[in-house]
């Protein structure tokens, strides 16, 4: 009787430990997890920036004004232009 | 003797005091009353206290996170994106409660770019609360909340960016406080567009580091993204040659709008003047207001097509039915219409070639007052374009029955009624189709869409045919012709109603036309509102607006040219016939 009550009492302990080796993981990987996440949104919220970034500097006003002015580029006028008559494969006309 | 010798304990028994009577049930009774005390009090905390117990505990080791949720994206067709939030941090303190050395001062002034005195004249301590800063970029917000001073506090709010500027403003108009939609398709928009932030609650430990979840009260709502039909570089376009036409004829305002003739998207939609979202301390009204759809106008000669349709869908008149204009006067009542260049006979085709009040009249008199309210009526005047754009106009076109003559005259070629420009661009869509009006929507769509048959096909084809004759030489619009494709419009020059009656300098100078005429892509709409450099025919102010943004947009698109490249035929004195007003 006294040797099934020690192991029971051992394999009680054993389960006891387990438990709070377990619990200790699980807060472990949830702070893991919690610092993926604030690093996602970390990357996100860069992603988001970064394409912001990109329309900023893709936008036609800026790419215009950069072509005028630091560039010397200018919109060829009407008189200055000749579109040529479409060959086959077609190409693109010009103004 | 073992025996004798215990003998006499046990004879001691009997004098072992005996108790008191009432001992035992007092000291019984005492400790009952303990016991019943504890039970009585473990009760009162399990059920009466238990909700503020509950809490203190909770309170002790858990707290309620707020979990942030993003605002939508705005992007063009292509997925350029033209209205984001990002995230920036705002510093404020309690003035009375903030305590800063001189150096700690002076470290912070120079991160934050400014003067130690003007950061204490922001923390004066008569307010109660102050922001030292507002929306900075989160790495300075980090570097100042370093230097650890005592009663500085930072939040994170979020910004809105426009990267398209004063290109596009009006239509997708900004957010105000709270990132919440103010203006245009921002607040059109505001529940798609707009994320609900989440909360959950967690347990932390005593770093204040949440270290397991509890529970997740409300799960967040990211705020969807939002396509819209506007093509960035139609946009710029447009918005590029309208600026330039309304300073080159010293205008009050302008508008214009590119519409897909297959889907009817708006894939380009101009204002002037116009203001940089990004910086708006000194923006008024008159430049926010997306004139195109909330503003409207008498639409002037851009109206007579839709009475020709309407006689020739009834049968009273044939495109070459010849139309007396004698010499271009025409009475009703006490009332004249004037053509200032009469042309004599003129068949139905010329009156619109050439813009003729007095033939126009004529033919809308022949016609039943309902019938033309139907057309107008067909084609969406009266009513919303329907784009849910807020403080979009209807226009106004007056109930048939109250139509006296002189009306139904005038408005045959666009007096008396009122119109605004998308409107106006979209009832062009039954020329540009086989007759079918099609729905105008701000937002993307895929594949063509299903219109409103208005007119019949070979009306449309008709019109079509005239419109294409306006801008050809001999037309009202010589100047609005493209190179390398074939295009068909109509001019306006309306006068503009002041107080009781018409202004007779102040115009509005429209036109609106589509390409390549073979197989109708886009329409485009312009108008310049009172253009005072000496010219305001709409063929000469609107028409080369038209004719540039529609060369370049098509030319774009690659679309395939329809018509010899050297189909333009404009000599040094444009024959430009004088339109009436």
């Amino acid at each position: 009787m006294t040797r099934v009550n020690l192991v029971l009492l051992a394999v009680l302990v054993l389960c006891a430990l387990s438990l709070v080796t377990s619990r200790h993981q699980a807060r472990r990987l949830f702070v893991e997890l919690e610092r993926a996440q604030t690093e996602q949104r970390g990357y996100e919220t860069e992603y988001g920036q970064l394409q912001l970034e990109q329309s900023t500097w893709g936008m036609p006003a800026r790419v215009e004004k950069i072509a005028r002015e630091q560039l010397h580029m200018q919109l060829p006028t009407a008189a200055r232009t000749e579109v040529v008559p479409m060959p086959v494969p077609r190409t693109e006309g010009t103004r | 003797m073992k025996i004798a010798a215990t003998r006499p304990r046990f004879a001691a028994a009997p004098a072992v005091p005996s108790l008191p009577r009432l001992r035992a049930p007092l000291v019984f009774g005492a400790l009952a009353l303990l016991f019943a005390g504890l039970i009585g009090r473990s009760l009162y905390l399990q059920w009466i206290d238990y909700a503020f117990l509950q809490e203190q505990g909770s309170a002790r080791h858990s707290r309620e996170l707020e979990v942030p949720a993003h605002r939508g994206r705005i992007v063009d067709r292509f997925g350029e994106v033209l209205a984001v939030s990002t995230p920036v941090r705002s510093l404020w303190a309690f003035p009375d409660k903030f305590e800063a050395s001189p150096e700690q001062m002076k470290d912070l002034a120079r991160i934050l770019e400014t003067t130690p005195q003007r950061l204490a004249a922001r923390l004066d301590a008569r307010e109660d609360f102050a922001f030292v800063a507002r929306q900075i970029a989160p790495e300075t917000s980090e570097r100042v909340m370093a230097l650890r001073i005592k009663g500085l506090h930072d939040q994170t709010e979020y910004r809105r960016y426009y990267p398209g500027g004063d290109v596009m403003a009006q239509i997708i108009g900004f957010t105000g406080d709270k990132d919440a939609g103010q203006e245009g398709i921002e607040l059109a928009q505001q529940p798609w567009l707009a994320g609900v932030p989440g909360s959950r609650r967690v347990i932390i430990n005593r770093r204040f580091e949440a270290v397991e979840d509890v529970a997740a009260i409300r799960a967040p709502q990211a705020g969807r993204d939002l396509a819209l039909a506007i093509d960035t570089r139609l946009q710029y376009l447009a918005f590029r040659e309208l600026k330039a036409a309304v300073e080159a004829n010293k205008a009050r305002a302008g508008g214009m709008v590119i519409l897909d003739v297959a889907t009817g998207e708006i894939l380009a939609l101009a204002n002037w003047p116009t203001y940089n979202p990004n910086r708006r301390d000194k923006v008024t009204p008159e430049k926010m207001r997306n004139r195109a759809l909330t503003d409207i106008f008498e639409p002037g000669s851009t109206l007579k097509p839709f009475t020709i349709a309407t006689a020739l869908e009834v049968g009273k008149v044939r495109p070459d039915t010849v139309i007396q204009t004698g010499n271009g006067t025409l009475t009703i009542g006490p009332n004249t219409i004037h053509d200032a260049h009469p042309g004599g006979a003129l068949t139905v085709e010329q009156v619109i070639q050439k813009s003729s009040n007095v033939g126009s009249a004529k033919i809308a008199l022949s016609l039943p007052a309902q019938t033309m309210w139907q057309t107008f009526s067909n084609v969406g005047f009266g009513t919303t374009p329907k784009t849910g754009f807020p403080g979009e106009v209807s226009g106004r076109v007056r109930p048939a029955k109250t139509w006296k003559p002189i009306e139904q005259a005038t408005m045959a070629y666009g007096h008396g009624i009122s119109v605004n420009l998308v409107q106006l661009a979209r009832a062009y869509t039954i020329f540009a189709t086989d007759g079918e009006l099609k729905p105008v929507t701000l937002l993307k769509t895929e594949g063509a869409v299903e219109g409103r048959p208005a007119i019949s096909p070979a009306t449309a084809a008709a019109v079509r045919h005239m419109l294409e004759m306006a801008v050809q030489p001999g037309g009202t619009a010589p100047k609005a012709q493209v190179v390398g494709y074939r295009v068909a419009g109509k001019t306006g020059t309306a006068h503009k109603l002041a107080g009781k009656g018409y202004a007779a300098n102040k115009y509005v100078s429209s036109f609106v036309g589509f390409a390549p005429v073979s197989q109708p892509r886009l329409i485009v709409a312009v108008m310049i509102d009172e253009p005072s450099g000496g010219q305001y025919y709409g063929g000469s102010v609107a028409g080369p607006v038209f004719a540039n943004v529609m060369g370049s947009a098509l030319r774009l698109l690659g679309v395939p040219t329809d018509a010899p490249v050297n189909n333009v035929i404009l000599p040094a004195d444009a024959i430009e016939v004088r339109e009436e007003t």
